[in-house]
């Protein structure tokens, strides 16, 4: 019994020397991740959540209102809307993660290459941004589901062509900067190649902002996927997007107008979750909010 | 130890010198208007040429702007030179590509005066130290992390320290990391550029005398360049004082601090602080004002702030000349 208490104050000392983590003291940064987690949690696991069945129609229960039976009550065919959120929410979410981490992988690896090789490069490839960003972004999803039709990947890759000119623009303002550094000088001067130079010294160096605008593009992409489904360009029906609840809802508003407010608010927590933590990620990563040594 | 392959052996007697740059020039483009057309250039590095030896140190002096920084970037190839001919080892470098231009680069390494920009701060010691054997294969992987602490012991650093990152070592430690990295991969020169201007001055002895101590073992030849004169008279062989992109005065170090020839020389001797109030020279500069690379004077770069010139400084530039002694001067006076 000593000897198993002997190292307890010493223990007790290095525990009580652990910093929080900045992370740990933001209260939105909190919020927006937990809040996100949820959401992701939800759309992973919505075979297990979902109580009933989504094509399952109980017309004597149709607009019933949240019940014990049906937790948040039923849409206009008497189907479950609380299976239908958590399905929603898989297909939100599935198309932002695809949309957000194609527009993130593209844009950084124009940005790196515009930066860092400057002249002709950079002019070239920013100008071909700036005709991405020239166009109406609404009219450029829209006019691309169009033509490739509605679908999760159609969507996605829609969206990917109007979101990838923000990370290719930040990420080459960084790499400008970064390419001046002294680290980076020196590892020209061991020799180190063009690719290695960006994939080791540029890249984890501008990790921070491509991370802040993936959080907050996540948001946006929601936003965007409920638009179209909105506007009849999403996934078709039967499928549970929030986008096509929200607007379908709207035609019962006087009698019921549950399934609007329950679409919609869905879509502004999730947005909300997705903003906070991009904001949260901004602070804790912005390099003038960054303290050496001091906690 | 790949280090000690590559170290010349002792007493090797070498007669031609292992740097030879010829009229090194780096101009720098202007340009403006819509088409950016070029209006001019600003002639940082302007016709600059010395030797340097096995195991030896040339110290670069001169003010901020007078290109030393860069004449020390272009001969790492860091910039490009826009003309002139540096010969390495006997070998042209101009013309290098490919894996002699790797080779090149192996052999010449570059010291940087800011020890925080200079190390990636999200690469552990290990990792920046780790990559210059990477890039160029040298040894077993399995025995890399060896040498990478063998180094770090060298160059007084604890082993245990390898896994740490950047931001966790003082200034002075961060600059033997910068050099250590300088070091891994057995270079012939390295271009010290102002490695001690940042640091405490208890820390820049400390440096210093790392510095002295490593050519000793290793044999490797420093570009000492610095605007501090105590620093370069510490340990400097020869020096070279640069003025408006020109070396003006190129001698041995006892000379050069004991009669400075160049008035550029004496007035930047004389514009050190000195304990003893006797040494103090008398002579200062007609101006304080540094014209600009853009527009140089005619003739003699230094004639608006000499007290010696004559209408010959206006009109005929001044060859960098030997002298009797051995020195170069440029000069028509002195």
């Amino acid at each position: 019994m000593t000897d198993a208490a002997q190292p307890a104050p010493q223990a007790a000392r290095a525990r009580r020397r652990i910093r929080w983590p900045k992370a740990l003291r933001s209260a939105p940064l909190i919020a927006g991740a937990l809040i996100s987690a949820t959401i992701i949690l939800l759309a992973i696991f919505a075979p297990f959540v979902a109580t009933h069945d989504l094509t399952q129609m109980d017309m004597p229960n149709r607009f019933s209102g949240p019940s014990a039976e049906h937790w948040l009550g039923t849409d206009n065919f008497g189907r479950d809307l609380w299976s239908r959120l958590v399905y929603g929410a898989r297909i939100s979410v599935t198309i932002a993660i695809i949309a957000v981490t194609l527009s993130a992988i593209i844009g950084t690896v124009i940005g790196l290459v515009a930066g860092y090789f400057g002249g002709w490069v950079d002019l070239l490839l920013m100008r071909l941004t700036d005709i991405f960003l020239g166009f109406p972004p609404l009219v450029l999803v829209l006019a691309v589901v169009a033509v490739v039709g509605p679908g999760l990947l159609n969507v996605a890759l829609s969206l990917v062509i109007v979101s990838w000119t923000e990370y290719a623009r930040v990420v080459r303002s960084t790499t400008l900067s970064l390419r001046e550094q002294n680290f980076v000088l020196a590892a020209r001067a061991i020799g180190a190649s063009p690719a290695r130079i960006l994939w080791r010294e540029v890249l984890p160096n501008s990790l921070g902002p491509i991370i802040v605008l993936a959080s907050l593009g996540l948001g946006t992409a929601i936003i965007w996927e409920s638009a179209l489904s909105f506007l009849g360009f999403g996934l078709p029906p039967p499928a549970p997007t929030w986008g096509w609840s929200l607007s379908y809802g709207t035609r019962f508003m006087r009698e019921d107008p549950w399934m609007s407010i329950i679409s919609g608010a869905a879509i502004m927590v999730t947005v909300l979750g997705f903003n906070l933590l991009g904001d949260g990620l901004r602070d804790l990563l912005d390099p003038r909010h960054q303290t050496r040594g001091k906690s | 130890m790949p280090l000690d392959a590559t170290a010349p052996p002792a007493g090797a007697a070498d007669t031609a010198p292992l740097l030879s740059v010829e009229d090194l020039q780096v101009h720098f483009p202007i340009r403006a208007g819509v088409f950016q057309r070029q209006v001019g250039s600003v002639r940082a590095v302007d016709g600059v040429s010395f030797q340097l030896g096995r195991a030896e140190t040339l110290g670069l002096v001169g003010e901020s702007g007078c290109g030393k920084s860069t004449t020390g970037l272009a001969l790492t190839g860091l910039i490009p030179a826009t003309g002139g001919a540096v010969t390495f080892d006997g070998a042209r470098v101009g013309a290098a590509r490919g894996r002699d231009l790797a080779r090149y680069r192996q052999r010449m390494q570059i010291v940087f005066q800011d020890p925080f920009s200079s190390l990636n701060p999200r690469q552990s010691v290990r990792d920046i130290l780790r990559a210059p054997l990477d890039i160029h294969s040298i040894g077993a992987p399995a025995e890399r992390n060896e040498q990478v602490l063998a180094m770090m012991r060298r160059v007084g650093l604890r082993p245990d320290q390898a896994g740490n990152y950047p931001h966790q070592f003082s200034g002075g430690q961060r600059q033997r990391i910068g050099i250590a990295r300088a070091l891994m991969l057995g270079p012939d020169v390295i271009v010290c550029d102002e490695p001690v201007s940042a640091l405490d001055v208890s820390v820049q002895a400390q440096i210093l005398n790392l510095l002295a101590d490593l050519q000793e073992e290793l044999g490797v030849a420093y570009l000492f360049i610095s605007h501090d004169l105590g620093v370069v008279e510490y340990l400097s062989h020869k020096v070279a004082v640069m003025y408006l992109g020109k070396i003006v005065e190129l001698a041995e170090k006892a000379d050069l601090f004991a009669a400075p020839r160049h008035p550029y020389t004496e007035l930047l001797l004389g514009s050190t602080p000195s304990l003893d109030p006797r040494k103090r020279h008398g002579f200062t500069a007609q101006s304080e004002t540094v014209p600009s690379a853009t527009h140089k004077p005619s003739g003699c770069a230094f004639r608006t702030r000499c007290p010696l010139a004559t209408d010959r400084c206006a009109s005929e530039e001044p060859p960098l000349v030997p002298r009797e002694d051995g020195r170069l001067v440029a000069c028509h006076h002195r």
